[in-house]
């Protein structure tokens, strides 16, 4: 029988180098005659061991990494192939305390499956919660979601029953589930890793929803920036429709249910849903006024429910094993688990899965195990581009949605990119304002002439023209946009700016000399 | 040399009838016609028109509106820097502006003999392995500017 050896597929271990290794394995092993049988996985999420190279032994799944070409002759003589021990070698896989230590309720199969194999997904309990919500009614199954408290996980953290709800009692001969997996938050990829990964849950998460509301199609909107991911969920969903999970009789069941992905065009505005769904309508990704909620007049004007991916791919184990399971993790009323996406310049960065509740400092400085050059942390900004930066100080704050609002803060998608003390956090500021006005859709005035005026107003701030006055008319503006702004974008931009503002306010003193033009 | 603009006519007009059918195709269309010609043909946009039953202002204002499409054919070479948060924490700001100085071209710009176009990112979902690119379409990380540089025989 040929060894399983496990390399993944996911972008970031490619981005590593994972290809050529898996070529190299392949080619190393037929040159020795060793049968070997190369699987190539989603990730574990733990990048700074990436490529994370698996063997298949006795005694479990054994890995070695971070590995490289060089290493595949060593790796041979060493016979990795029965779990011979290198100085690559990191024992079981599960044994591994960063993912030990996790509580993997979302993720729990990516790594483990081979992403594209309806078999494995079954093997390791998938289909399960779908299974029994084709023994529920739809009011059963939104309230087993309402209860088990989840809340979007896209940034908004709106309740996701309360939405499949509105939809449900929709009146509509169409109706639609949407995915937004449009991640273009800085510092997240946990929508790329599970559709890279574990494409099925994401699937089931969306049938499930179909079910729910009464919606027979799904589309997956996702970005030109993710070509794997894209490729993994088309693949996945032609083995789904083979397999008679999707399509006319879901599971003999009689339902219908289909599923397309739609490839967004590279503007960051189109994770916001209504200018999502314009996208996908074929127009500009320009934001909707609200009401009327997408819910009840949302893609082609019909009810419509808009869900982030990570949402919809928490949706089957609150089916499979109850909405208390699920509800039971967390604090608050931030109930369930949260994947955190450690990033940036940070030691162990990568995916942890685990219920709310955990410490900014937590996350950082033990899971993170602090910065990647060694420097001491300066500054944290979670929850994406729009989210805000925190110092050291405020470490305490749990990652909750509402601890982090206290403090003028928010989770988003759960981000956590981290800086050395190195970082210009007047940059930052400016950055924020100019990435606002880059990525502004153009429908309203705070966000599209604000943005401009606030990179302006920091210039002037650099170059110490009034300061005082600067500092002023920029807090004014952030409240403008604030308060002013039809979505996230326009009204969300003032967090990193004003928080790098009230809590770096050395960064902002005038600069003695002229810092080198951009 | 170059096709006739009949030519690209009908092979736009393909596409769309290709794809026509599906709910809101003008993106897949214009995404489809952008990977047959390199770019989005100013000719394209009122075939198009015409088979969606929209004005030409219209395809135009959609095609110009995301930063995907393009006007006119890129180099030889795309490299893709991602100027965003996770990676300026771990330099990606020096460089963009060191390959910015050796291809001596700005962002959204192609050198002079037209084999390299350089072009920012906002994320690429590699923020743990900072900085990354994307070269040709493939993804690297922890990237320097000689591995990039290398990567498109510069």
């Amino acid at each position: 029988m040929s060894i399983k050896v496990y390399v993944p597929l996911d972008s970031g271990s490619v981005a590593l180098g994972a290809d050529d290794v898996a070529s190299a394995i392949a080619a190393k092993a037929s040159k020795a005659g060793s049968d070997v049988k190369i699987v190539r996985n989603g990730s574990f999420g733990m990048y700074w061991l990436e490529p994370m190279v698996e063997v298949e032994t006795p005694r479990g799944r054994v890995a070695y990494g971070p590995v490289s070409t060089d290493d595949i002759d060593a790796l041979f003589e060493a016979d990795f192939l029965t779990g011979g021990l290198h100085k690559l070698y990191l024992g079981r896989t599960q044994d591994i305390p960063f993912l030990k230590s996790q509580s993997r309720l979302t993720f729990q199969r990516c790594g483990i499956v081979d992403p594209v194999s309806l078999e494995d997904y079954r093997a390791n309990d998938g289909l399960t919660g779908l299974e029994n919500a084709l023994k529920m009614t739809d009011e059963e199954i939104v309230k087993a979601v309402t209860d088990s408290g989840l809340r979007g996980r896209g940034g908004a953290g709106f309740p996701t029953g309360i939405k499949w709800n509105t939809v449900r009692e929709a009146d509509g001969d169409q109706k639609y589930i949407v995915c937004n997996a449009d991640e273009g938050d800085s510092g997240t990829f946990a929508d790329r890793m599970i559709m890279e990964g574990e494409p099925f849950v994401l699937i089931e998460g969306m049938i499930i929803a179909g079910l729910a509301t009464g919606a027979t199609k799904g589309y997956v909107y996702t970005r030109s920036e993710y070509p794997t991911a894209i490729d993994v969920m088309n693949e996945a969903i032609k083995v789904a429709r083979a397999a008679g999970v999707l399509g006319d009789n879901v599971l003999g069941s009689g339902n219908a249910f289909d599923i397309e992905v739609r490839m967004g065009a590279g503007a960051y505005v189109c994770g916001e849903e209504t200018s999502l769904l314009n996208s996908m309508e074929g127009k500009r990704g320009v934001v909707r006024a609200k009401p009327p909620l997408p819910a009840l007049e949302g893609f082609l004007g019909r009810p419509t429910v808009v869900n982030n991916v990570i949402s919809l791919c928490s949706v089957p184990v609150i089916l499979e094993k109850g909405a208390e399971y699920y509800r039971d993790y967390g604090m608050g009323r931030s109930r369930g688990t949260i994947p955190i996406q450690i990033a940036g310049n940070v030691k162990h960065g990568g995916l942890y899965e685990v219920g709310f509740g955990l410490t900014l400092g937590e996350i950082v400085e033990q899971i993170g195990g602090g910065t990647a050059t060694g420097r001491p942390v300066k500054a944290v900004q979670v929850g994406g581009p729009l989210g805000a930066y925190f110092p050291k100080e405020l470490f305490d704050t749990p990652f909750d949605y509402e601890e982090f609002a206290k403090r003028d803060g928010l989770i988003g998608h759960a981000g956590v990119v981290v800086f050395d003390d190195t970082v210009d956090m007047m940059k930052q500021a400016r950055f924020a304002m100019e990435f606002c006005a880059i990525e502004s859709c153009g429908k309203c005035t705070p966000c599209r002439i604000g943005s401009i005026r606030g990179t302006e107003v920091v210039d002037k701030l650099e170059r110490g023209e009034q300061p005082e006055l600067q500092i002023e008319l920029l807090r004014d503006l952030c409240e403008t946009m604030k308060f002013g702004s039809l979505c996230a974008l326009g009204g969300f931009t003032p967090y990193p700016v004003l928080s790098a503002l009230t809590h770096f306010p050395d960064d902002f003193k005038p600069r003695a000399l002229d810092i080198a033009a951009e | 040399m170059s096709e006739t603009t009949e030519d690209q006519n009908v092979r736009v007009a393909a596409i769309c009838d290709q794809l026509i059918t599906l709910e809101g195709p003008l993106l897949p269309i214009l995404h489809e016609v952008q990977e047959e010609f390199g770019y989005i043909p100013d000719g394209a946009l009122q075939t198009i028109a015409k088979k969606l039953n929209l004005s030409r202002a219209e395809v135009h204002g959609v095609a110009s509106f995301y930063h995907d499409f393009r006007e006119e054919k890129a180099g030889k070479h795309v490299i893709k820097i991602c100027r965003a948060e996770a990676c300026q924490a771990m330099g990606a700001d020096a460089l963009g502006d060191q390959i910015r100085r050796h291809l001596k071209v700005d962002w959204s710009q192609t050198t002079a003999d037209r084999k390299i176009t350089l072009e920012p990112v906002f994320c690429l979902g590699l923020c743990a392995c900072a900085p990354a690119a994307m070269i040709d379409g493939k993804v690297v990380g922890r990237v320097n500017a000689d591995r990039i540089l290398e990567k498109v025989g510069s």
